[in-house]
């Protein structure tokens, strides 16, 4: 028995890949299996090939692998593509109508399934319904009990009505049942459920979650791969708790709304990739040297330019952290997990208001579209804790005002943190402004009130770096000579890397580091260590650059920029590789 | 609101740093004294301003207020209306902030008809930056960047905001103080997206588009009888006039959803729950199974 499988449905993009294989995803989640999905895509519509991958296993996966057990191949492509992951005893499932078994050019013990997906889905009802036959049988090749499916069904065409979920329960049935009798089956797959209970989501839903939960109540954003899901979560669902999205006209305006959003008092967030933050950057400056909290997420793609739109890099580090003219201060979190986009975008806000700063919040491609299955605790709505920072209401103007009444909105204060009062507070009137300024938020070119300001903002990190805790997660073995860091998104797929190098007997510490900018000082583990590798999805090395900058030590690197992010056993080869 | 609050409560202890004569001070004055006339106060309201000369209004007015990039106030002010539509949102700007960087904003914030008033100080010249030419500049005005002239017929900002479907768009003159407040009266009166195009002569570097030349040549719609702000025939007429210029209420259309009607925006964000996730957030996750 298989101890996870490996599924795949693939096709032309318009083929209805994505859906499709999130109701299988879902199907199993909900049978209390983990799963771990990706996506293959392509940066266009119709046509070109796309492909929705399924790992599942009763225990928790965390990356992809390089392999596939079944594949629903709706085009001949699809093999093609996925050639090299096949094996001995993978199941190819595919319809003789469409596509021709003896064009494809899959390994001789790959067997075939010639399934007529159109026509038993034209015997359910129609056509369309061709791919939910083949999740019928993939059923049935994997021995997974139907009826997990059915309740899949009926939850994403529950809202069709009663007629609709019974023609797919039928389409499934009949894919099912003709595997069945058309062929003897004698595989080894067999996905037994379980009582756990999962959630299964991506990480850009992670992010509008967590969102909500830390009671923002204004998005503005412009659609870009692969930030737009961020948007598409939110709306319709944030209005329910007070809030609205505005889709703006573009990546300018939608950083100035969301900035006048948060002048205006409210939680204020805005996401996109990375030649949208090459926009936004102008507002940065702003935002910062007004001190208005906001969250701005950054959905990381291949750059530069447009680059590889719908392809995985870590490659935004130096830009959100030195982006802007002139010297900012900022804080950079980049969540580690999809669980942790949730976590780390309430800290996201929390951060924002106490500091009033903004806050770039950095997810990339590679975790943002990839769904993976939590226990739902891991989303304790009851643990999540606001904290607006220095808000001052009528009550307690009058002790930030000056002789002549006026408000101070940036007054010098020793923790760098300035009262903020929300318009409409009686007595808080001022203004505000990306120009130098005084206390009053005037323009001013006073020598000592500028660096006055200019430490004041600084001030704001370092006390920071005082009261909250940057650290970094660890892995592995505490006291191996061999240290392993990453940031990002890799985290999961280095906790797999290290079962395939334990069995070649090198043990390693990971630390997982979820914090660009204050970040954990890692002088001291560097120093506990013989070899330190540094992985990351980039060509440069931009964290190991960061590491070697703090800690005045060489560190090896671990590169990858092909646009696939990292699979576990490659990974585990190149750490052993930079450690020989 | 209280009721009791004058003009110069809106005024800062700021002085301006125009130069003297400039039109900027006639828009600003008209821009205070409609604010207390409709019944606002400075703790109610917040003034969007760009950059440029006229974008040094924020600063000398008295109120919440934000300067911010140049070109990008609507959408500040667009967050601001929308996170708290009971305060009164005004932008302010000059021609080359509203017409030229900021151009695709202005665009869309006429059609999306958020209730905010927008007042563009329109000097036809860059005055911050000593004299360049703008988007409304005449066609054989010459300055430092167009010795020639540009050669380019001026946008006309009226006829876009027509266009892209405004349901309030004024003209005005900063010097006409009188008639200058009642249209901003009646801009913030209006219920959706306001364009008060205000002619406010900058002294130092613009010798064509003077006060001389407003005063003689502007036609003061309100004193037509016969003209009707709601006939949009009428006003794309008077619009695409290439005669003569107007001042008052162009186009007014009182039926027209405002943004916040149409989205059911209300309410202030601003206000949240510090115990922690909203009530039923939970739901959120449990969408996930
Ligand atoms: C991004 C950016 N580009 C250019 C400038 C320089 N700049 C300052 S004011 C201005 C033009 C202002 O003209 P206008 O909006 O007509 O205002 P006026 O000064 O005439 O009132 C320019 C180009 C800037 N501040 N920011
Ligand atoms: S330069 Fe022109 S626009 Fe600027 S303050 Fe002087 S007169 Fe006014």
């Amino acid at each position: 028995m298989h101890e996870d499988l490996n599924w795949a449905i693939g096709g032309e993009a318009g083929d209805g890949i994505d859906s499709t294989g999130k109701i299988f995803a879902q199907a199993l989640s909900r049978a209390g299996r983990h799963v771990f999905t990706s996506k293959d895509f392509a940066s266009r519509i119709r046509g070109g090939y796309t492909a929705y991958k399924v790992r599942t296993s009763v225990d928790k996966v965390r990356s992809v692998v390089d392999r596939l057990d079944v594949l629903i191949a709706l085009t001949e492509r699809t093999v093609d593509e996925n050639l090299d992951e096949l094996h001995d005893g993978s199941v190819i499932i595919y319809d003789g109508e469409r596509t021709e078994f003896s064009d494809f050019e899959a390994p001789d013990d790959v067997t075939g399934l010639d399934v007529p997906l159109k026509s038993l889905a034209e015997d359910a009802g129609g056509a369309i319904m061709r791919n939910i036959v083949a999740l019928g049988a993939v059923c049935e090749v994997a021995d997974f009990p139907i009826e997990n499916l059915d309740e899949s069904l009926e939850k994403k065409f529950g809202g069709k009505g009663e007629k609709i979920v019974e023609n797919n329960k039928e389409a499934a049935r009949l894919g099912a049942e003709y595997v069945e009798e058309e062929f003897d089956l004698a595989f080894d797959f067999d996905l037994e459920t379980t009582d756990n209970d999962y959630v299964l989501l991506n990480g850009d839903e992670a992010i509008g979650m967590g969102a909500i939960a830390a009671g923002c109540k204004f998005y503005a954003g412009y659609p870009i791969t692969p930030a737009t899901d961020v948007m598409t979560y939110l709306k319709g669902r944030i209005e329910n708790f007070g809030g609205h999205v505005v889709q703006a006209e573009d990546e300018l305006a939608a950083i100035n709304m969301a900035l006048g959003a948060a002048r205006a008092g409210a939680r204020s967030m805005t996401a996109t990739s990375g030649p949208g933050i090459d926009l936004m950057t102008e507002t940065f400056g702003l935002v910062a040297t007004s001190e208005t909290p906001l969250v701005i997420t950054n959905v990381m793609r291949s750059g530069p330019s447009t680059g590889m739109p719908t392809k995985q890099e870590q490659g935004d580090l130096n830009q959100m952290l030195y982006g802007g003219h002139g010297e900012i201060p900022r804080f950079v979190l980049a969540p580690t997990t999809v669980a942790e986009c949730f976590w780390k975008t309430i800290e996201a806000f929390n951060l924002a208001e106490k500091y009033q700063t903004p806050v770039y919040l950095t997810a990339d491609l590679a975790m943002a579209v990839t769904e993976q299955t939590f226990e739902p605790e891991k989303f304790d709505m009851d643990a999540v804790e606001i904290d607006r920072g220095k808000v001052v209401d009528e009550d307690e103007i009058s002790k930030w005002q000056n002789e002549k009444d006026q408000f101070k909105p940036h007054a010098v204060t020793a923790d760098g943190v300035s009262p903020r009062a929300f318009p409409g507070t009686e007595g808080g009137v001022h203004m505000s402004t990306g120009l130098e300024h005084d206390e009053l938020g005037r323009r001013t070119e006073d020598v000592d009130v500028r660096v006055e300001q200019v430490d004041k903002r600084q001030q704001k990190v370092t006390t920071a770096e005082e009261e909250e805790d940057f650290s970094y997660r660890e892995f592995g073995n505490p006291d191996s000579d061999n240290l392993v860091i990453s940031w990002g998104s890799n985290e999961g797929t280095l906790i797999e890397a290290m079962d395939y190098l334990d069995q070649e007997d090198v043990d390693v510490r990971l630390l997982s580091v979820p914090y660009i900018f204050p970040r954990p000082d890692l002088t001291e583990d560097i120093e506990a260590a013989e070899e330190v590798v540094v992985v990351e999805c980039n060509a440069t090395g931009q964290f190991a650059d960061l590491v070697e900058h703090d800690t005045l030590t060489r560190v090896k690197r671990v590169n990858k920029y092909n646009g696939v992010q990292f699979k576990a056993d490659e990974l585990a080869d190149d750490i052993q590789e930079e450690l020989a | 609101m209280s009721s009791n609050v004058r003009f110069t409560d809106f005024k800062s202890d700021k002085q301006p740093t125009w130069c003297p004569g400039c039109g900027d001070f006639g828009t600003m004055n008209g821009m205070m004294k409609a604010l207390a006339n409709t019944g606002n106060s400075p703790d109610d309201t917040f003034v969007v301003a760009g950059i440029g000369c006229s974008g040094k209004i924020g600063t000398y007015m008295r109120s919440y207020a934000l300067h911010g990039v140049h070109g990008r106030a609507l959408p500040v002010g667009t967050g601001v209306k929308l996170a708290n539509p009971d305060l009164e949102v005004m932008v302010a700007g000059g021609d080359g902030d509203g017409y030229s960087i900021g151009v695709g904003h202005f665009i869309h914030a006429v059609r999306r008809n958020i209730d905010i008033t927008y007042v563009v100080m329109d000097n036809r010249i860059y005055g911050l930056t000593k004299g360049q030419a703008s988007p409304t500049s005449r066609s054989d005005f010459e300055t430092a960047t167009t010795p020639e002239g540009s050669k380019q017929p001026p946008v006309n900002p009226l006829a876009l905001a027509l266009s892209a479907g405004g349901s309030f768009i004024a003209q005005s003159f900063s010097s006409h103080a009188q008639r200058h407040t009642e249209i901003i009266e009646e801009a913030i009166n209006h219920d959706g997206f306001s364009l008060v195009n205000t002619f406010s002569p900058c002294v130092t570097f613009n010798d064509v588009d003077t006060y001389d030349y407003f005063r003689d040549s502007l036609v003061d719609l309100g004193e037509e009888e016969d003209y009707d702000p709601s006939d949009r025939e009428q006003a794309k007429d008077k619009i695409l006039d290439s005669e003569k210029e107007y001042m008052g209420v162009l186009y007014q259309d009182d039926d027209a959803q405002s943004y916040e009607q149409a989205h059911g925006v209300e309410g202030n964000m601003a206000d949240i729950d510090t115990d922690g996730a909203p009530d039923g957030a939970m739901d959120l996750v449990r969408e996930f199974y």
